[in-house]
């Protein structure tokens, strides 16, 4: 854990909303870590604010990634064709619990939707 | 003074080894000797063994010693035979932890990836390996490359920068940038999201390149923001940087995102100098808005003096050399890359790291649990270090729709206001009509280790001169300048339009035989003094 903290005051994530996100990110945390956390989601959202202050024309499209790709540039599609992997018994063995040529995990929690 | 095999540039040692005058089992072994000089204890995920005042470089996550040198044995055999055993020869590659290298660790730098051995090699490894490169092992990054740094990394101590020990790497390259720096390696493959083959390059006194996006395959790369990350060599010089690009760059079947675009010879026109190119200046590189320290607000800095005077020397140098310096070319959305980064980059990590779940590979929470969810709370919250945490969790809150307050869609509407600059000034029929943009690759030269660590903001900013390459997709490059003061690497960046690698090189190239003569080409880093 790193000692330095942000100390800046802002609050926009709040105790509530940052165990909300904890939550769907699906982490186990310690509170000496949440807290280090929170206060660095915090201060990084002090400077991505800094993006209110653009005046941006309605024009202006998004880029989702910088390079325009024009039609000669891309590799055409693949065919859709159907090919052995042989690379399964490697896959397997990376699995941290397995049975036979399964991958074992706990049980799934179920919800009753009655 | 003799020049040892692993301080020899990557097209010196070819030369050498296919004129017959050393072997491929030379150049390992000499480096091979250096590493044992000069390495130190393996980084690991369990406490540190040594202190921030240990000397040592630990450059290295896992060693392939025996791999290598069935690699240089294959080498040596095909020299023997008469065969070309390739561009790359025998030269001793370091491979930065975020690629696939089949039969090998492949961690990342995080413990979630501790124990995951790549099934396949990554394109650009599988590209450098069949064109002769021998592969020593995989060097140490920021935790999935986050950080610029290294001491974000699981495996700890994180490297040290071979010029003072005391100081950062810099990063995410840190470990490739340090490894080719000392010694370790003659070459090495690194990856670039906002600076991390750049930047560190400029703190250890080498050359990186961030090639176009899409230039290389990113096939085998453990990702992190897929519209960003760019692999890119690592290298000592330019030259060797070019032969990389020769090898590497090209279409690949196994990424749609590697364009057809044809990959020129990056050496060709290498010595042809920069007599009439139009190289920039811009006033937007040299002051730059950064958080204060103390209280987080922003305020206008200029990049340190040295740091200005070096680049505007560098100019002059070039302009002798016949250049065209354009000054004051404005690019006024640069100040935004950080924030456009910080949203951009969160939503792609987010995305890019659900995919650890404890399930299919990697760390595995070892104590019972209630359910599945536990074990993915506990996987997850063990395996990742805090920078994939804040990623996550930044990315997840700026894109979920109750919290999202328009951040992305503004980022992504920003980025193309980033990208409008460089066509303007990079247009041929435009205002300025540029070859080249001339800056400083970062504000400040390698800084002490702790000294920013744990400050997430700080950190990102490191990065400001380095990040709008990467929002716009053009290449940058990054080549040593000279030093401060404090005996610290300067690096100077060129960037270009889209694919404008060899011109880039060409640049850096013209500024190298400008300035060979020069006293500080030959100093060299401390911890090589042995």
């Amino acid at each position: 854990m790193p000692e330095k903290t942000d100390d800046r005051d802002w609050d926009e994530i709040s105790e509530a909303i940052f165990r909300h996100l904890v939550d769907l990110a699906a982490f186990h945390l310690e509170d000496d870590e949440a807290a280090y956390l929170r206060r660095e989601l915090n201060g990084q959202l002090r400077a991505i604010r800094e993006l209110d202050a653009i005046d941006v024309d309605a024009e202006v499209s998004i880029t989702s990634h910088g390079v325009p790709y024009s039609f000669a540039m891309r590799l055409p599609l693949r065919q859709d064709r159907i090919a052995p992997s042989t690379a399964a018994d490697d896959i397997l063995e990376q699995a941290p619990e397995v049975d036979e040529r399964s991958i074992v995990v706990p049980d799934i929690p179920h919800e009753d939707l009655s | 003074m003799t020049t040892s095999l692993c301080d020899t540039p990557a097209h010196q040692l070819v030369r050498k080894l296919k004129d017959g005058e050393c072997t491929a089992t030379e150049i390992l072994d000499s480096t091979l000797e250096r590493i044992r000089a000069v390495e130190g204890l393996p980084p690991t995920t369990a406490e540190p063994q040594t202190s921030n005042a240990d000397e040592k470089i630990h450059a290295y996550i896992t060693l392939t010693e025996e791999r290598a040198r069935r690699q240089a044995k294959d080498i040596d055999t095909a020299l023997e035979n008469g065969e070309d055993p390739g561009p790359l020869a025998g030269i001793s590659l370091a491979v930065k932890d975020i690629f696939c290298v089949k039969g090998t660790p492949s961690t990342a730098g995080s413990k979630i990836l501790e124990n995951f051995v790549a099934p396949y090699s990554a394109t650009p490894v599988q590209r450098l390996e069949a064109a002769g490169a021998v592969t020593l092992g995989k060097v140490n990054l920021d935790e999935f490359t986050f950080g610029s740094s290294n001491e974000s990394s699981a495996f700890q101590p994180s490297p040290r920068n071979p010029w003072d020990p005391t100081r950062v790497p810099g990063g995410s390259s840190g470990g490739s940038a340090a490894a080719v720096a000392a010694g370790e390696a003659v070459i090495s493959l690194g990856t670039d999201t906002a600076g991390s083959i750049r930047q560190p390059a400029a703190f250890c006194g080498i050359v990186g390149m961030k090639p176009t996006y899409g230039r290389i395959s990113r096939y085998g790369l453990i990702a992190f923001a897929s519209s960003l990350d760019c692999p890119g060599p690592v290298a000592r010089d330019v030259r060797d940087a070019a032969l990389m690009m020769n090898v590497i760059a090209g279409k690949d079947d196994h990424d749609a995102t590697a364009v057809c675009t044809p990959v020129p010879d990056h050496l060709q026109a290498l010595e042809d100098g920069v007599k009439g190119m139009r190289i920039g200046l811009s006033p937007d590189y040299f002051h730059l808005k950064f958080p204060d320290p103390q209280s987080g607000e922003l305020r206008q800095q200029a990049i340190a003096p040295e740091i200005e005077r070096t680049v505007r020397s560098a100019a002059e140098s070039l302009a002798k050399m016949g250049a065209e310096i354009v000054e004051d070319v404005s690019l006024p959305n640069t100040r935004y890359g950080i924030p456009v980064y910080f949203v951009v980059s969160r939503v792609e990590a987010a995305s890019n790291l659900h995919r650890y779940d404890g399930v299919k590979y990697g760390y595995r929470y070892p104590q019972p649990v209630a359910d599945l969810r536990e074990l993915y709370r506990r996987s997850r919250g063990g395996g990742f270090g805090p920078q994939p945490k804040l990623r996550i969790l930044m990315g997840m809150y700026v894109s979920a729709e109750q919290y999202e307050k328009g951040y992305y869609d503004k980022a992504l509407r920003v980025r193309t206001l980033i990208r409008s600059d460089f066509d303007r000034i990079f247009d041929s029929q435009g205002e300025f009509a540029l070859d080249g943009l001339l800056t400083a690759t970062t504000p400040a030269t390698a800084f002490e280790l702790g000294a920013v660590y744990g400050d997430s903001v700080l950190m990102q900013y490191a990065d400001l001169l380095t990040v709008p390459a990467n929002l716009a997709g053009i290449p940058g490059l990054s080549i040593p300048a000279g030093f401060d003061a404090q005996g610290m690497p300067i690096g100077i960046q060129l960037l270009g339009a889209d694919f404008s690698e060899a011109k880039l090189l060409r640049i850096g190239r013209a500024y190298e035989v400008a300035t060979a003569e020069e006293a500080w080409r030959t100093v060299r880093p401390k911890v090589t003094q042995i």
